[in-house]
Formats: C-alpha cells, structure tokens, sequence
C-alpha cells in the first residue's frame, strides 16, 4: 500500500461541502477539476459511482476498472474505467491506501438477507443514490434510474479477499483525516450515498459525515 | 436427471439468449480445456431485477461460486443455485473482453476476410443479446464466468488459472425464479493463451424439483435461507406461477 498526499492546499479549494452521515451528494466535475473525499471522523464508508457527463450509460464500471490494472484494490494511480472502456478518473492522491470495489451498494434487499427480514426498513445506500436519481436535475431526469447504478466504489472500506477466495467485511483501515483524491479525466457526474449502515463494521457501528473539496478550473 | 427439454451447441466465440423457468435445470458443459463461457440474468417478469456481483459475493462471503453456492439479484432474492459442479471455481469479478482488449490480443480479423471467424469480444457479445430485450449498456451487469479462475494474492494483485477447466466439466444452475439468460462464449479477459481460440460449450435444459427444507444450497448460510425466502414470496404453493 503506498501513501500519497496531495499537493493542494485546503484554502485554495473552490468548493467544499459536508455530507451528512446517512446522505446522498451529487455533483458535476468539469474535466481537470481535482475531488477530494475526506475521512472527518475515520472508518466511513463513501459508496461513490462516476458517470460520463455526457453519457449517463457509461457508468464507472468495477470489472474493467480492476482487470485493467491486475488489482482488485483501489489506490493512488489506479485509472478508473467506464463501462464502454472510457477513462474517467484518476485517483492522484490517497491517504488511506486500499479501497474496496466489490462490496457493492447496501440496499434494503440485500439488509433482509445479510442480517434479517425484519431489518428492510432501516436506510441504505441504495434508497440514497435512488433518491438522488430521482431529483436530478431536468435536463437528466429520467435519464437515469435504478438501471444506471452499477457496482460502486467504496472509500475507506476494508473487503479483503483471500487467497483461497474468502470475503469479508473488516474494520476499517482508514482514519481521522485520510482522504483519496481524483481527477476528472472528462467532464463527470459524481454520485455518492455517505453510507447508514449499521449492521457490520464498514463505518465501525457508527456512521459520520465526511467532507468533499474540490480544485481546478470552475466550469461555465 | 430427467429428460432434456431443450439442447444447444454454443461454438466458441458466440452468444445466445434464452429463458429458464423456475424448476428447469440449465447444464452447461465445456467442451475444450480453457471453455469460459460468460454469463448475465434478469427477472423475466421485471427486466430491471438483474444478478448482482457485488450482493452474491458478501451475502455468501466468498470471492468465488461453487457448488451450493447461489446467485442473488438485486432485489435480495435467489435466481438460480449451483446444483453441481465439477470443476470448483468460476470467477464473478473479472468481467469481459471488449474490442479493443481482443484487437490490441488477438489482432483484428473482420467478417468481410474471416466470415463466422471474425473476432468477437464478451461486451459486444452480450450487447447484441440483451438489445433483443430491450436492454443496453447500462444493463450490462457484472457477469460470473463459467469455468474460469482468478485468484488475488494478499496485495489484491489478480492471477489467472489456466487448468481450471478441462473437456467434459459442467455446472448445473436451478433456476428457483423465471429468468432471462444471456451467455458468450468468448475468451475470458485474462486468459493468457496468445492466440484467438474460444471454446464451445453444450447448454442441456432439463426439469428439476423445486428444492426443499433441506436443500444444501438453501442451508449452505442463513443469509441464503433468508434470500430463498424472498424468492418463494413470488411463487406461492398452489398458486399458477
């Protein structure tokens, strides 16, 4: 795992926002603009998916992303791909060293099985990007919905997969203050859901808000 | 097993789509030591319910499918078990190979010099099965390819098995909901054979009892207790399916 900071400095960012333990975000990036996502707290799990702008097909893709680079592991240098084979961002900063691409999304569905019937109405991740879909703005509403979403990234979550082919969901490795930054390789849709899970240890039993800052030319 | 229903020869490089009913048994046999053969499903009855990668491998804590393993939807339900199985391991995380990955592998070869030997790739693959339906890119989900291994190391760093597969292994999938199945058969992404050389496989579809209280598949985990319940609340006993 190798640490890399970034060379930006916190007051020269253009934008900086909170997002609430348990919210969804959603956001353009203009082409060339550096995104930072910081850990406020440590161990929050940021499930985050990436679309082309112009494009909202062309979703970041998990299986091409991983089979390009020869990792299942995100980190600094590694070039994330969309679904049609696009490059979409590169990750050019990380203070925590892995990120997860195969957990995927919590949903109210997938709660029922992991944990039990009865836990179907506790929030997830799924219910925010659904959300977050649904009040796009007009010129992409309807463009997209629950067909859009994808196998998502998951800052500062820790799924290990084993040489024998075990899984598991582990504690956190990030902490207080480590961030991973990208930049936008083409202009993005950034759509994330600040995970509420409760039921295992991906954001340590207790969600919290992370902050999100952003560098580079202002578009329009 | 009982008698074939339906039988199809998939050559090497090609794609096919069918629909499998609860209580049929799809048979896939390979044909040839290094067959992959890639596979995607959805919901019949509701095309936007697909097979979840992401959601098969955490609720089954595993980064492989085997026998008495299953695969879930989004949705939290079942869509088909694997009954038997009899070469151990296919890969669900590595996806498929697109034109550029086969051209800059396999050089280009065009229908016009190669009729039917023209290279293909898995996404394109898929691509013309799934606009049959309707459906496109977006709906291209995380595909589990039969008959393949990938294995990470403690880095993440990914290595492809090339022995895992011979002539003859099959994989038998119960399909415990209606689903559409969409399946190529080209070369899996990481397979390092340097030349352009996919493998046929032999689909066999076959009826098959609904599973039971004590089905090693229903009781390989509590969490696949729990998704077999959210299937059967679809298909209630004594109600026409």
């Amino acid at each position: 795992m190798s640490i890399v900071e970034s060379p930006f400095r916190v007051e020269d960012a253009v934008y900086r926002a909170i997002i609430p333990a348990g919210e969804p975000f959603v956001k353009t990036l203009a082409a060339g603009q550096h995104f930072r996502i910081l850990d406020l707290e440590g161990n929050q799990a940021v499930d985050t998916l990436f679309y082309d702008a112009d494009d909202p097909q062309a979703c970041y893709s998990a299986v091409d992303t991983i089979r390009a680079q020869g990792n299942i592991y995100l980190t600094a240098g590694s070039r994330l791909l969309s679904k049609r084979g696009d490059l979409l961002a590169t990750i050019t900063a990380d203070t925590c060293g892995r990120h997860d691409t195969l957990g995927g999304a919590c949903s109210a569905e997938s709660n029922t099985v992991r944990y039990a019937l009865e836990k179907k109405h506790m929030h997830s991740c799924r219910d925010n990007f659904l959300l977050a879909l649904a009040h796009l703005h007009a010129d992409m509403e309807g463009a997209m919905s629950k067909r859009n979403l994808s196998s998502n990234i998951n800052f500062f979550m820790n799924v290990p997969v084993t040489p024998a082919g075990g899984l598991t969901f582990e504690d956190g490795i990030s902490a207080a203050g480590r961030y991973v930054e990208l930049r936008a390789e083409r202009d993005l849709l950034v759509l994330i859901s600040n995970c509420p899970q409760l039921n295992n240890p991906c954001n340590a039993y207790n969600p919290t808000p992370v902050e999100v800052l952003l560098w580079g030319p202002v578009s329009g | 097993m009982s008698d074939t229903i339906w039988s199809e020869w998939v050559p090497g490089g090609a794609h096919t789509s069918f629909v499998m009913r609860r209580g049929t048994t799809l048979r896939v046999t390979a044909q040839g030591p290094g067959a992959n053969a890639s596979l995607v499903l959805y919901n019949y009855e509701q095309l936007t319910e697909s097979y979840n990668m992401a959601d098969t491998l955490k609720g089954q804590h595993t980064a492989f499918i085997t026998e008495h393993h299953v695969l879930y939807s989004d949705m939290g339900r079942v869509m088909c078990s694997v009954t038997a199985d009899t070469c151990g391991w296919h890969d669900p995380f590595c996806g498929l190979s697109d034109r550029a990955l086969v051209n800059a592998k396999y050089g280009e070869a065009r229908f016009q010099q190669h009729r039917n030997d023209y290279h293909r790739n898995g996404a394109d693959s898929l691509l013309n099965e799934l606009a049959k339906y309707g459906l496109g890119v977006r709906d291209l989900v995380a595909p589990l390819n039969l008959f393949s291994r990938v294995t990470v190391d403690d880095t993440g760093a990914m290595q492809f098995h090339p022995d895992n597969a011979a002539a003859k292994d099959y994989v038998d999938l119960r399909f415990e909901m209606h689903c559409l199945v969409a399946l190529t058969t080209c070369q899996h992404p990481l397979d390092p054979v340097p030349a352009y050389a996919p493998q046929a496989v032999r689909l066999d579809c076959h009826a098959s009892a609904l599973p039971g209280a004590d089905d090693p598949a229903r009781t390989r985990c509590p969490e696949n207790e729990r998704a077999f319940i959210n299937t059967e609340r679809m298909f209630p006993p004594g109600v026409a399916a």
